[in-house]
Formats: C-alpha cells, structure tokens, sequence
C-alpha cells in the first residue's frame, strides 16, 4: 500500500535570501529589531568566523589525507547555522556539542587545537568546558548530549542561576545535535525532560539533510522542527544558511528560556558540502545536482553579498581571508607539533579517587615496558 | 564494626530468614539526627537505607534523589518513604518514566556540581540506561582529563527470592562490574546498607548500589555511630577453618545458613562478605583461603563471566599454593530467570552451597 500523501510543509523563518538580499517575510519580520540592534563590528565578526570555520576545514581535512589526523568531521555548508547561534549565547551560557561544532567552540575560546587532540588520538577530548567558554566535550554517542544538557539546565533551574529577570546574569543552555541523532531515543527522553521541568534551554538541530548515507526522510516524514510542537515546546524551523535567522531565533529562544519561559527547539535546515567524515564517500549516495543545488545557497556568498551591498570594503574581506588563512597554517604547525600522550594516560583519570586496579596495572605496564629498555627496571 | 554487632548480626540473619513474623519493635529511621537516640537500633535494610538517604540529604544540600514513584509514594520498596515530605520536590524528584532519561540528566546534574541519587525501580529495567551508565557516566572524568567528578549513585533493588514476574528478580552487577570508571558494591545487612549509601554518596566516582531486594525486610542492629569498615572493604563475617565461602548481597545469608547447617554435620565453614564487586577487595580472601586451602564462590547471577568467575580465577592466581582443592563455583543457571514457581529450583540455596562444600572437601 501505498503512503498517503500528507502536507507536512513548515513555513521557514529567512531573512538573508540566497541572493543575498535582506527581504524579511511574515514568519522573520518579527526578528529583524534582533540583527538591527547589531553594530557592523558583530556582523563583520559573523563573517569572519564563517570564513576562518571554512578555511579551518580545508586545513585539517588536507591533515586528515596526509596521515596526521585519524578523522576530520568536516563544517562546511553548516557555517551560518553554527556561527549565528554560537554568537546568539550569553557568556554565562552552557553550550552542548555534538562533534561537529569546531566554530562554536572557537567562538566560546576553545583552542581549537583541542579538537585536532581528540581527532590525531592524542586525548579523548580532555578540556575543562569551565574554563573553555562553557564549551562542553564532544560528545559521539549520538544524542547523548541532549539529556546532559537537559540535566545542566534543571540544575541551573535549582541553584536559582536563571529567570532571576537579569538577562546579564541569567543563564540557558543551547545543545546541538543533526537530523539522524533525532531518531534516538536520547533525543526524545531529552525532549520530555526539558518539558516537564521546563528547563532554560534551546535544542538546536542542524539538519543537514544525510546522516552519513541516509537521508533525512528515513529519520522523519515531517519536518523536524514538530518536533518541538509533540512535546510541548515551540519549534521554529529556520534557513540554516542565513547566519542572521540563525543568530536571531537563536537568540530570541535562548533570552526567552532565561527569561523563565521554558524549552524551545530549532530545526535549522543546512547542506553538508563535504563528506561525513573523511571516511565517508558521498559519491556513492548523492548526485552532483543536489548539491549544486545547495552551492547556490551557500552560506559565506549570500552574506559576503549583503555585507558588499552595506558597504564593507575589500580590504575587510582581504583581512579576513588573509587571517583565515593564518589561523589554519598556526592550527596545523601546532597539530603537527602535539605531543604524543604518555601511558600515564591510560590510567590516571579513569576514577576521580584512588582505585587498586589501576594502580596495579599501571606499576604493571611500566614494569613490563622497563623491560624492553635495556634492563633500565 | 563492633564486636555487639558481629556477635548480633548471625542470630539476627537467621531468625529473620527463618521467619517474617519479627516481633522485635523497629525504630523510626530519622531518629539518626537526635543525638540522644543514635547508638545501636534494629532496623529492617529498607529503613537502614532511608535513614542513610535522609541523613546524606541533611548533610550536603547537592545530594538530590532522583526517580521513579519515590515520591510521595515512597518508592515501590518505600525505601525513599517520607523523604518527599521532608526535603520537597526539588531534592526527591518524581522523574518521567525513563530510565536513559534519568541517568543522562543525573550526568548533567552532577557536571554542575549535584550529588543525583537513582533509583532504578528493579534490576530488568536498568537496560534502558545501559548506554548512558557505560559510555557515558563511567568515562566522563577520563575524558575530562579528571579536571569533572562524576559523583552519581544508581541504587538497584536486585535479586530473586521475592516470587516476582520477568525482569523484577534479576542479578545484572556483573554487567557494570565489567565497566572501567564505575564502581559496584552491595551491602548484606542493615548496618552496612546505612553506611554504604552514605560513603556511594560521598564518593566522588559513579557508584552502583545494588540493594538485595530480598533482604530489604528483615531486622538486624544497626550501629548508628560507627560505620566501622570503608565502603571498598571486604570482611570474614563468621570464622572456620575447613572451608572459605564467599559472596554478596543476600547470598550472604544463604551462605551463613549453610554454616550453621554444617557445623551441625562437623564442618567449619568461614563465610566472608565482599561487599565491594568493584573494586573487589582480596586481602580478607586470600589471608582466609591461606588458612581453609578452600573456596567456594557463591552468587544469584549466571556463572557464566560473572564475579564468581572473576574471584576463582584470581584466587587461583594469587594463592595457588595453598589451595587443596580447585576454586568451585555456585550460581544460578546459564538461563533466563525462569517462572517464580521455579526460583527455589533456580537459585543457589544452603544445600547447593554444602554440596559445592562437600566437593571441595573431597579434594
């Protein structure tokens, strides 16, 4: 039998066209006071990020295919879904990754060179998210995340650190995670969690229409952003490609969840121009015109139009290409440059407080590698 | 661990084992914070581990309980009863129905600094929060470079004995035993169960707490004022010469029945509580083996890569010399829980345990 055919189709919030025209509509006009409040300094800024994540991705994708990295999870496409929302949160925000969120992490201080530590094998993430922008770990468990952050923000509820009516002070939590982490169950659990305790916090999914090989209809009939709707939270689906719809729904939803109205969700929908990871090859499940289709509606162009059209200059955007380019040359020296973990690793951190095995074995394994160094044990 | 409570706590076992008709009058738990009436009381392990609870959450104002009906219904056990009334719905929360749901949200509660309590409901449904206790709770401190804690305490009512339906009487510690990053214990008695919560709470690595359902009901002293043993600590609990055996949770009274069975018959049994399954504490063990050059392994879960099978192979390692007799091993069986008409048939009983003992004798 076949399905029956039903409208599912969700108006989508846009402001920038892929043109590169700023032209509000009914569902974005309500957000436009969001991105006017904003100086030139934070738009530029928003550009910058987008080219400095693109020019990142080139670099250590080219790291990955000369040995240097085990895997490189590539951005590109995703750059204004990713660069809008991460300039939408407060800094006494928390924000939850999945593992794909290189720029948002840039953008709370994180060195990137972190994440090339995780990805080179060196550590299994291993920065201190308080000290890195509340920036939390990767997380490559699938939808993992949702719950923990759903956690984090009923604490934030419980320690009276949000909806005090200080937006300066108050504090929400944003957690990403894509198209194909929505069919977890984790996600769902999240969602039911954040509604019921009706917690500061924004699910942000970046659909980005495959998760590896499978595309996005095998995880919903529906748009995404419903999915808000079933469990008693708004759900606004954006133009993941307009860094100004990303910046401002975000931001709109994340001062609304401080403010004390509760949970949202975003379904911002985006492209992956590349592949998965780098051992994926997209050839083999997706056609050229596709994503032709989506090149015409890149991110970085459209915006570089309409900053163009304001008035930034080609020194601005020669700066900033000369800066990316910067950036990924010192990211790749210091890559190149990270030291290999000693064995110590293994065993230091497994418990926070003294435990018997691990002291065993580590005395074990320095033992029986002193043994091969020349009888130095 | 006093001398009263080690002399008490054999004639307590068996009495309440043999029958469920306790005369003996049971203390309100929340007497632990009036100083004039701490010192040794009789309490049944449920209340045992509600004052416990009570006392950690008057303690640190971090320590939150977290859960299914442990509200104002107390709990399906009533171990968490009255802790809603006292503490609010912001320290005992009534969680949805979702086990994943409820570890993963403990995990973020705990990244800000919460103490979260869980309460699994039974044993079968931890299964749903397998993925959250085993890639994420038990790794997070590794993959923080030890810079976050993970002070995080899943209480599992387990065990068979209670002639309960699929998934209520089950023995799953094996699963989170085998789990880096996580520690396990079961407490046997009152007294331990009282101070074990207390210390799983105050660690700062995730804790399983599996509470041997079946001895939730029956009375024994508990010494309020001294804890007497760490919470990783195994210990003899009843001394012979002929023959060690050892186990956990409510094995420990199957295993202190079949002693008095045997010294009856001329046998010399020393019965040794583990309490801790990870890590598993081996000095009491070994010194106790070393002095009977006999074990026998008890336990209610599978034998099949289990702890029983874990302890005989290290027991073999590290005392073979003074063995007479192959480590034995009693379990139930390679099968699933059957039906509960079955469950005497099912578990390990005193006699299954002699009957190892008689093996390991004729070595």
């Amino acid at each position: 039998m076949a399905a029956r055919e039903r409208d599912f189709t969700a108006p989508t919030v846009q402001l920038l066209t892929p043109e590169g025209v700023l032209r509000p509509t009914a569902e974005s006009e309500p957000y436009l006071p969001l991105i006017e409040a904003l100086d030139d300094t934070a738009l530029e800024r928003f550009y910058r990020d987008m080219t400095i994540s693109r020019r990142m991705d080139l670099a250590c994708a080219n790291l990955q295919r000369q040995g240097q990295l085990a895997l490189w999870v590539p951005s590109h496409g995703q750059e204004a879904a990713q660069v809008g929302s991460a300039h939408a949160a407060r800094p006494q925000d928390h924000l939850f990754p999945s593992y794909r969120e290189h720029i948002v992490g840039m953008i709370r201080g994180l060195d990137p060179v972190n994440i090339l530590a995780l990805l080179r094998g060196a550590t299994l993430g291993g920065w201190n998210p308080e000290e890195n922008g509340n920036f939390h770990l990767y997380t490559l468990v699938l939808a993992s995340q949702t719950l923990h952050a759903t956690g984090y923000a009923m604490g934030m509820q419980f320690d009276g650190a949000t909806a005090t009516g200080d937006p300066e002070t108050d504090a929400a939590v944003i957690v990403y995670y894509g198209d194909g982490a929505t069919s977890q169950g984790d996600a769902s659990e999240a969602l039911v969690f954040a509604s019921s305790y009706q917690t500061p916090q924004v699910f942000f999914i970046q659909n980005n229409q495959w998760a590896i090989s499978v595309p996005v209809s095998r995880q919903s009939r529906s748009p995404l952003a419903g999915r808000g709707h079933g469990f008693g939270m708004p759900g606004v689906r954006i133009d993941g490609n307009d860094v100004l719809a990303s910046y401002a729904v975000t931001r709109q939803s994340l001062e609304e969840a401080r403010g004390g109205h509760g949970p949202s969700l975003i379904e911002a929908v985006t492209y992956r121009m590349g592949a998965h990871t780098t051992a994926d090859d997209p050839t083999k499940y997706r056609t050229d015109g596709e994503v032709e289709y989506w090149a015409e509606r890149d991110p970085i162009t459209r915006y570089r139009t309409w900053l163009e059209g304001r008035g930034a200059s080609a020194a601005f955007f020669d700066e900033v290409d000369a800066e990316a380019a910067e950036v990924a040359a010192d990211l790749r020296r210091r890559a190149l440059d990270l030291p290999a973990p000693t064995r110590e690793k293994i065993f230091a951190h497994v418990y926070s407080e003294p435990h018997p095995l691990m002291k065993e074995e580590a005395a074990w394994l320095d033992a029986y590698e002193s043994g091969f160094e020349g009888g130095a044990a | 661990m006093s001398a009263r409570i080690d002399e008490e706590r054999s004639a307590t076992d068996a009495a309440a084992t043999a029958t469920a008709a306790d005369s003996a009058p049971e203390t309100v738990a929340d007497a632990s914070l009036a100083p004039e009436r701490r010192g040794v009381q009789t309490l049944s392990m449920a209340k045992a581990i509600n004052a416990g609870l009570r006392d950690a959450l008057r303690a640190d104002e971090k320590v939150l309980l977290m859960g299914e009906d442990i509200g104002p219904l107390g709990g399906v056990f009533r171990v968490t009863e009255g802790l809603s009334a006292e503490f609010g719905d912001k320290r005992v929360l009534d969680t949805p129905l979702a086990e994943s749901g409820i570890v993963g949200t403990a995990i973020g509660l705990a990244m800000r600094g919460y103490r979260p309590v869980i309460e699994i409901q039974f044993d079968g449904f931890i299964f749903p929060a397998f993925d959250q206790i085993t890639t994420q709770l038990a790794r997070l401190t590794l993959r923080h470079d030890g810079s976050l804690s993970m002070p995080v305490v899943i209480r599992v009512p387990y065990g068979g004995h209670i002639g309960s339906i699929e998934h209520h009487q089950e023995s799953p510690e094996a699963y989170f035993a085998h789990t880096p990053g996580l520690r396990v214990v079961s407490p046997s008695s009152p007294h331990d169960a009282y101070w074990m919560i207390q210390e799983a709470i105050a660690s700062n690595d995730p804790v399983l707490f599996f509470e041997p359902k079946s001895r939730y009901w029956p009375k024994g002293p508990v010494d309020l004022d001294h804890s007497g043993m760490p919470l990783h600590a195994s210990r003899v609990i009843r001394q012979g010469t002929d023959v060690t055996v050892v186990g956990h949770g409510a094995m420990v009274s199957t295993l202190l029945q079949a002693a008095d069975i045997a010294a009856g018959e001329g046998t010399s049994i020393e019965v040794v509580d583990l309490r801790s399954l990870s890590p598993i504490d081996y000095g009491p063990l070994l010194a106790s083996v070393q002095r009977t050059g006999r074990l026998v392994v008890a336990q209610e879960a599978y034998g099949f890569v289990s702890i029983g099978s874990e302890i005989a192979a290290t027991v073999a390692e590290r005392a073979f010399y003074s063995l007479e007799a192959p480590v034995l091993r009693v379990s139930s069986f390679d099968t699933p829980f059957p039906p509960a008409a079955l469950e005497t048939e099912y578990l390990p009983s005193p006699d299954r345990v002699l009957e190892a003992v008689d093996r390991a004798l004729k070595y």
